[in-house]
């Protein structure tokens, strides 16, 4: 049961200078899931990938990843964890001055000595798997959004990864492009054996692919659970996030003084 | 941009770089006249050096056949003592004169070797001993108003 | 009021402090890096195309032009003491000694250095560097010091074509133009400059400033904050600092060696 966990978080913080982002995280994701890290922006959603991918060292607790403790990883050990993890950013971050079928070939031709035709071969299959086969001697200039981001994740699974973590997937994405690339996580995830780490604030378009869900508020987990059971949560917080209210325990004014008093109404009319 | 066309502007523009530093190398400058393997040195005292500095040319008969390679004070003779690094092509006679020369009125001062008649050459460390000194402006014309002053006291 | 300015002036004092400790961190890291640079030369060369081949034609006529001044100006200025022959030395001196290197290396400051910081920064603003990192890629070795070596290697090259540039200038002016005799031009020029003292120093001090101008270039590019102001404004710190950095160097360096000769 315990060889099941692939990324296990316990009881940590970390903050930027004197502001905590996160206090005191714990989170477990299993092989095989799609495991979805929700809140609103600006909660340590994605301080917590960089944690996980260790770009960033807790202040506090561990981080364990296919049960190494990044924490005790020097550099070398760090990067050896890294070849197994893809990463897919939140505007896909290709490299822009090379081109599709080089931005995917990088990887293989970084960390491994495989002949240019076998790489081919690869990246061929990677691209053909996010359905961008036929845009392989584009430039990411050339690509939409959505393209771009379906690119970066080909690159993301170059390596054929074991956790491939996606930050805000969802976002600036239409209606199609949405669909397509839940589509496409869940696929990836269950046709490769990987593990998915989902960072997103889409509610509707990942419950419905994901297996289990945190919800992150001000640095702590407020609630977890499967798709089902956050769809039925009776939690105001969660309430409030799946059915996108303005209002609720979460405000829809930042703190301000008194509104009268902020116009100089009341004391001076008195 | 073609991966070969890239190296072929970069391979165009080393080339052209090495090109550069050997015009300004060959044309424009030329190289240390003696380096040590191909020199030797020979030493010569002088009372006043004037205003001779460190790498100033020696020459004989106007050709420069070496360089000052280093000026010292001995502080036992008071005097000063000078290296210089001459080519081995040229030999010297062992009564070799070295005189310190200005090239024109203002320009650099350079040592001037005059050949004597010995059969024996100087060889590497070896001493020069006569000597004449830099001719001191300021000297020269004390002496004159000396002389003149000299010349009129009879009268 | 006042508390509040020594405050800021504390602050920036520190901070600046902070930044340089992490600028010569940086630069150690570039260093020890450098095996990809070397080991796969390719990405050196790329590198060598973007800051030395694309600053070729600012170089060779600015130089051609700083030349043809020269020999104007120090015709006119030489004529008045006789001495016109003296035209190769003064033309040459200048270029190779001081002007070669110097204007070079302020004419690469604003034209690869501010590309260098421009890139890195944008790199760092779209994540592409951090998509390197989590690639089990380090950016230092793959993007910094391929750049590093391409801007040290390329400097010395564009400082010697700026100075060779800039004597074929003289010599059209002084020679071709105004009527210096052609032999006293050249052989005058040979008897005056030193290979040693004058041409190596001058390879030298463009070496330095290469490391200089780069350095700094790179450092500011991956040190900008990643906003667009963050970038603009690194890039306009690049070319302000390493052009004052060249300037300063290249007193200290000029200090120590031309302090022996006359």
């Amino acid at each position: 049961m315990r060889n099941d966990v692939l990324v296990e978080i316990e009881d940590v913080a970390f903050g930027y200078g004197a502001r905590p982002v996160l206090k005191g995280i714990n989170l477990t994701a299993r092989r095989g899931q799609v495991v979805a890290i929700m809140g609103s922006s600006g909660c340590g959603k994605t301080t917590l990938l960089r944690l996980i991918g260790g770009q960033i060292r807790p202040g506090q607790g561990t981080v364990r990843v296919a049960g190494e403790s990044l924490g005790e990883l020097d550099r070398a050990g760090l990067y050896r964890l890294r070849r197994k993890m893809g990463m897919l950013f939140q505007f896909g971050a290709l490299f822009t001055d090379i081109s599709v079928f080089d931005n995917v070939a990088f990887q293989l031709r970084e960390h491994t000595d495989l002949p240019e035709d076998a790489i081919r071969d690869l990246v061929l299959m990677k691209l053909h798997a996010v359905g961008l086969r036929g845009a392989v001697h584009l430039m990411p200039s050339e690509l939409s959004g959505g393209m771009a981001r379906r690119v970066a994740l080909a690159r993301a699974i170059a390596l054929d990864p074991m956790l491939v973590m996606y930050d805000e997937p969802f976002a600036g994405l239409d209606p199609i492009s949405l669909g397509v690339t839940g589509n496409l996580i869940r696929r990836l995830t269950d046709t490769l054996g990987l593990t998915s780490l989902v960072v997103t604030h889409d509610v509707q378009e990942s419950l419905k692919i994901v297996d289990y869900v945190y919800f992150v508020s001000e640095g702590v987990i407020v609630a977890e659970g499967t798709a089902d059971e956050i769809r039925a949560s009776g939690l105001p917080y969660v309430h409030q996030f799946v059915h996108g209210e303005a209002d609720g325990p979460v405000p829809f004014h930042y703190p301000a003084p008194a509104y009268a008093a902020d116009l100089g109404l009341g004391a001076a009319h008195a | 941009m073609n991966r070969t066309v890239l190296d072929l502007w970069v391979g165009l523009f080393v080339i052209a770089g090495i090109a550069a530093l050997l015009f300004l190398a060959l044309k424009v400058g030329s190289m240390s006249a003696v380096n040590s393997s191909d020199s030797y040195e020979v030493v010569a005292r002088f009372d006043n050096i004037g205003g001779l500095k460190p790498r100033a040319p020696v020459k004989s008969a106007g050709v420069v056949v070496g360089r000052v390679a280093d000026i010292r004070f001995d502080n036992e003779t008071y005097e000063a003592a000078v290296t210089l690094r001459l080519d081995k092509r040229y030999a010297f006679p062992k009564d070799t004169t070295a005189a310190i020369m200005t090239s024109g009125l203002l320009g650099e001062q350079y040592i001037g070797l005059e050949a004597g008649g010995d059969s024996v050459k100087l060889k590497d460390k070896d001493r020069i001993l006569i000597t004449q000194d830099a001719v001191v402006l300021e000297n020269l014309i004390g002496q004159f108003l000396y002389g003149k002053a000299q010349e009129g006291a009879p009268q | 009021m006042l508390k509040q300015a020594i405050e800021n002036l504390g602050n920036r004092t520190v901070q600046g402090v902070w930044r340089i400790g992490f600028a010569a961190r940086f630069f150690l890291a570039t260093l020890l890096h450098s095996g990809t640079a070397f080991r796969r030369f390719g990405l050196t060369i790329r590198e060598m195309y973007f800051s030395g081949v694309l600053s070729l034609i600012i170089i060779l006529v600015s130089g051609l032009f700083v030349g043809m001044v020269l020999g104007l100006q120090g015709y006119e200025t030489l004529q008045t003491y006789g001495s016109e022959e003296a035209l190769g030395i003064l033309v040459a001196l200048s270029l190779v000694r001081e002007l070669g290197p110097v204007v070079a290396a302020l004419l690469f400051a604003s034209r690869a250095g501010s590309a260098i910081t421009a890139e890195i920064g944008l790199m760092k603003a779209t994540e592409q560097l951090s998509a390197m990192e989590m690639m089990a890629v380090d950016p230092i070795a793959r993007v910094v010091a391929p750049r590093f070596w391409a801007g040290v290697v390329s400097m010395p090259f564009l400082a010697a074509l700026f100075s060779a540039m800039g004597i074929f200038g003289g010599y059209l002016v002084g020679v071709q133009l105004i009527g210096v005799d052609e032999g006293s031009f050249w052989s005058q020029m040979q008897s005056a400059v030193d290979f040693e003292q004058d041409i190596l120093n001058g390879v030298i001090k463009s070496v330095v400033f290469g490391v200089a101008i780069t350095t700094i270039a790179l450092f500011e590019g991956y040190d900008a904050p990643p906003t667009a102001e963050g970038v603009s404004g690194a890039t306009t710190r690049t070319v302000v600092t390493s052009s004052l950095a060249v300037l300063a160097l290249d007193f200290v360096l000029t200090a120590f060696m031309f302090r022996g000769i006359n």
